[in-house]
């Protein structure tokens, strides 16, 4: 191979200083990116992807520096340039897309000001600078460029920030295109509609592409090559495909047994989790970086450090890549799930919401009637916007519905009103929210925290009530040492364990579970879901569990509700609505999900009367769907569709 | 109300105040009733609210004369010296943060910190004495007296003003400092810097154009509340530099409890500092397209 690599890096090492000592955040880190190829670089939160990423850029915080190794942009030096040089090179050379578009952008500069900013750098004379701008934008798909290019950043939705910062990150024509998450925190939809607009561009431009990520699926999508990181270090690389389907090390073995696959669902099989947590940053470490949770270790590899192996293109460091059959033998017996009873625990009677008044109304929801049965989970999807939210707080009586709607618990009408409810109605609802630091009192202690839920919603004090904590902690597997901490000395995975023996601290029979694990790394995730599982088998809880992971949401659900703008569209057994018959819509979003097919591209606006979907419906009857609005057309006894289409037509 | 509460409350009585100890108590209170004193206070306060409100600021006690003949002069004196302490202290705060900012953790930085809260805490009555000590009674570079002669011109006022103004500067360099140096280093750490830095802008551009502005918004609100502090030192600084604005007309008043004076000088306080408020939280508004446009971030 004669030509020159788009970028190189050899032996990287990079570490921090914190309070003086000097702890390692990368351990010799090689690998190369060929030109047009896009090279994936995945690992949970903590192993040093962003890191990487930086130090590629020159761009480490003030305490970081690194401590060995080469990297290479184009054939240059990027640790050897002058100020210039290394200005020009971040000119001309490389670009970033960040994880968090809302602030990746100046607030207080226009959106056109930024852009033209990049093609003033490249000498484009001032006056053909707006006009470049704008015909960037059009390349990223924005339709009104001009009114974009005059608005300021948070005038904007998280998808149209997004592909503002790309415009900004190709209209130098990189060589180099770095992607940090560029799509974390984005809905399932917008998500693929930026992934598809990367694929495009990236034909279009040419640019070579270092795509950082924790989501395998959206990894195995973009990359034609992955190195998977763990606790600083390199520990297998290959070609995507190749590598997901025979992963040659425990890790990324364990790691792709973690997530929910199609096909599988709680009755099956829990989820395979990872024991243990990643290294401290900085810890001395002898022998192999997983060596401390890795199934197949032995004193070897506890001591010595395995040697990059294999043939080009894979690598992988570990000793035992010959036994990682064992890894697969070992799966437990699923929870005994108990078969959801036919009562309802819960109901929602023409539940609607608007918001606003005179002609600025809104309707969030559109009469939604829904059952959840006794013991039974109810997965909730839908893109944002879609009324998942607005429908969760109605239901925990944090806004009331519009007049005529009913949440009904146990046979009992609810107060549209959180504090005119009952103290057993409020103690039969709970909510676990996607982000448990915002949701913790971050100056109690874990003991105090679920204290209080018991003593307010049961009545308990003194040691009965401390007795209590510690088989609740106990259930969530807390250990007893974590009863004095504080949120912040926990982890994510485990501050959701708390939030979660919260929302069960008074034995409820209705626990809505909003996004509980979207924050969290796949091993985590995996966990925490199993442990909904297993509450639920010994409690006989209900969820509602809300989610824009449709895997996820597949495997814990036992029915599944697809709301789009407000409109109930179909609401029927996880199998049945992945399987179909399906609503036109769920078919898009799905399709969205799994990448087989272009997202949602622009929205439809509010309908006034029709088929809410109908703007947008691949399959949609014209002169009828715009006009009349669907009835609920029940396709099998358990399962309703809303659309004009016959049952035979929404199953091909 | 505070305001006519607080200045009833000081000890004394008025008519005995203005005719000295040993005068007749009759005279006394012939004077008070002459006076409206010796009313009940809720029909003194209804009686100056209303008269206020409509622009009739009263009469002075001792002065037997409108109270607006006093105290729109003294506002005038007091604006002059609040105008040059104000134009020093900003662009020097501002600046001092900027540079502590830039140069974080380091000497510069440490010495401007160290500098600014020392600054801060020393009573500008004491920092006004030893100014006075040395620039003007010691070096002679300065006049002893805030008040320039009645027919000096814009410069001489000016030159007048400086070292009256010094003490006043150093009680609010420290927090625009740290304010300003607070807000930037926010920017500077902001992902949107790193964007600009990372586009491959020079260093200078990237300051000037991607975190001042965001740096300086929170400074704005801090210098206008601050400027309360420069009001309520202006009291001691124009009686030690025998200037006749504002405060010294206020601590004259109080003295001689000529409660019309008092109240109206404490009142127009009030009146401009909202004002202040207003005129910040409207430049805050214009600099910050969030606020601008009403959006919802």
């Amino acid at each position: 191979m004669t030509e020159v690599p788009a970028l190189s890096v050899q032996g990287l090492s990079v570490g921090y200083t914190v309070k003086g000592v000097l702890q390692h955040v990368l351990k010799d880190v090689s690998f190369t990116i060929g030109r047009g190829e896009a090279f994936g670089l995945v690992g949970e939160s903590g192993c040093g992807k962003s890191t990487a990423a930086y130090a590629v850029l020159r761009y480490l915080a003030r305490n970081g520096s690194v401590e060995g190794g080469e990297i290479r942009i184009d054939g240059r030096d990027v640790y050897q340039l002058d100020a210039a040089a290394l200005r020009a090179l971040r000119r001309e050379k490389v670009a970033v897309v960040y994880q968090d578009p809302g602030r990746a952008l100046n607030p207080s500069i226009r959106i056109g000001d930024q852009l033209a900013e990049v093609f003033e750098l490249l000498g484009v004379p001032a006056a053909d600078r707006a006009q470049r701008s704008i015909g960037m934008l059009e390349k990223v798909r924005i339709k009104n460029a001009a009114v974009v290019a005059r608005s300021y950043p948070h005038q904007l939705s998280g998808g149209m920030q997004q592909r503002v910062a790309i415009a900004m990150a190709l209209a130098s024509s990189p060589t180099l295109l770095i992607l940090d998450e560029p799509t974390t925190g984005l809905d399932a939809t917008v998500e693929a509609e930026v992934l598809d607009l990367i694929q495009a561009l990236r034909r279009e431009f040419d640019a070579s592409i270092l795509f950082i990520s924790h989501n395998l699926a959206i990894v195995t999508r973009m990359c034609d090559r992955v190195g998977v990181l763990y606790s600083g270090r390199l520990v297998e690389e290959g070609p995507t495909r190749d590598l997901f389907a025979a992963p040659c090390h425990p890790y990324t073995t364990e790691l792709l047994r973690c997530l929910p696959r199609p096909g599988m669902d709680k009755a099956t099989a829990p989820l395979a989790t990872i024991p243990g947590t990643l290294p401290e940053p900085g810890s001395v470490m002898q022998g192999c970086v997983f060596a401390a949770r890795c199934r197949l270790a032995d004193d070897r590899c506890r001591a010595e450090d395995p040697p990059p192996e294999g043939t080009a293109p894979r690598m992988v460091r570990c000793h035992h890549t010959d036994r990682l059959a064992e890894l697969e033998t070992e799966a437990e017996a699923p929870v005994h799930v108990r078969k959801a009873a036919g009562a309802a625990a819960l109901e929602l009677r023409k539940v609607a919401k608007t918001f606003g008044h005179g002609d600025q109304k809104v309707r969030a929801l559109r009469e939604v009637s829904l059952t959840l049965n006794k013991g039974e989970t109810l997965g909730l999807v839908g893109e944002s916007g879609s009324g998942k939210t607005t429908l969760a707080r109605a239901m925990l009586g944090l806004i009331a519905p519009d007049a005529g709607g009913e949440v009904v618990l146990d046979g009992q009408v609810l107060h549209p009103d959180l504090k005119r409810r009952s103290l057993d109605q409020v103690k039969a609802l709970q909510i676990v929210f996607q982000n448990p630091d915002s949701a913790l009192n971050r100056s109690h202690s874990i003991a105090r925290i679920i204290g209080r839920s018991m003593t307010r919603l049961l009545g308990l004090r003194g040691a009965a009530r401390g007795e209590k904590v510690k088989s609740l902690l106990a259930s969530v597997r807390l250990a007893d040492r974590f009863l004095d901490a504080v949120p912040k000395q926990l982890s994510g995975g485990l501050k959701q364990r708390v939030a979660i023996a919260r929302a069960f601290a008074g034995d409820p029979k209705v626990v809505i579970c909003d996004e509980p694990t979207s924050a969290l790394d796949v091993s985590v995730q995996a966990a925490i879901l199993n442990l909904l599982v297993e509450m639920q088998a010994q409690q006989d809880v209900s969820y509602v569990f809300i989610s824009h992971d449709l895997e996820v949401v597949r495997y814990v659900s036992d029915r599944i509700a697809v709301l789009y703008m407000g409109e109930l569209l179909e609401v029927g057994p996880a199998a049945e609505v992945f399987a179909g018959p399906q609503h036109p819509y769920t078919r898009t979003l799905l399709a969205a999900s799994s990448g087989e097919a272009p997202g949602i591209t622009g929205a439809g606006g509010p309908q006034a009367q029709g088929c809410i979907f109908h703007a947008l419906c691949p399959a949609r009857i014209d002169g009828r769907c715009e006009t009349e609005r669907p009835a609920e057309k029940m396709v099998t006894p358990d399962h309703m569709i809303r659309c004009h289409l016959e049952a035979e037509a929404l199953r091909a | 109300m505070l305001v006519f509460a607080g200045a009833r409350l000081l000890p004394g009585d008025v008519g005995r105040a203005m005719l000295g100890p040993f005068a007749d108590p009759a005279a006394v209170a012939t004077l008070n009733h002459q006076l409206g004193t010796d009313r009940p206070l809720l029909v003194q306060y209804v009686d100056w609210i209303g008269d206020f409100v409509t622009g009739d600021l009263g009469q002075s006690y001792s002065y037997r004369a409108p109270v607006a003949q006093f105290l729109w002069p003294a506002l005038l004196n007091s604006a002059k010296l609040a105008l040059v302490a104000f134009c020093m202290v900003v662009p020097l705060g501002i600046l001092g943060g900027v540079m502590g900012a830039l140069y974080r953790d380091r000497a510069i930085d440490r010495i401007l910190s160290v500098t600014g809260m020392v600054a801060t805490v020393v009573p500008e009555f004491v920092s006004g004495l030893v100014l006075l000590l040395i620039f003007a009674v010691w070096l002679h570079w300065f006049p002893l007296s805030a008040t320039a002669p009645a027919d000096a011109g814009v410069l001489t006022q000016f030159y007048h003003l400086i070292l009256p103004s010094i003490p006043l500067v150093l009680i609010l360099f420290g927090y625009i400092a740290r304010m300003t140096r607070t807000g930037m280093i926010e920017a500077l750490d902001a992902d949107y810097t790193r964007t600009a830095i990372l586009k491959g802008l020079p260093r200078a551009t990237v300051i000037r154009r991607h975190v001042l502005r965001n740096a300086l918004l929170p400074t704005i609100s801090v210098i206008s509340t601050q400027t309360v502090y420069l009001i309520g030192g202006l009291v001691v600084i124009e009686i030690l530099f025998r200037y006749q604005g504002i405060g010294s007309l206020i601590y004259t008043a109080a003295n001689k409890k000529d409660f019309p004076i008092l109240q109206a000088g404490i009142m127009s306080i009030g009146v401009l500092f909202t004002i202040m408020t207003i005129l910040a939280d409207l430049l805050y508004a214009a600099l910050n397209p969030r606020i601008r446009f009403g959006g919802d971030g």
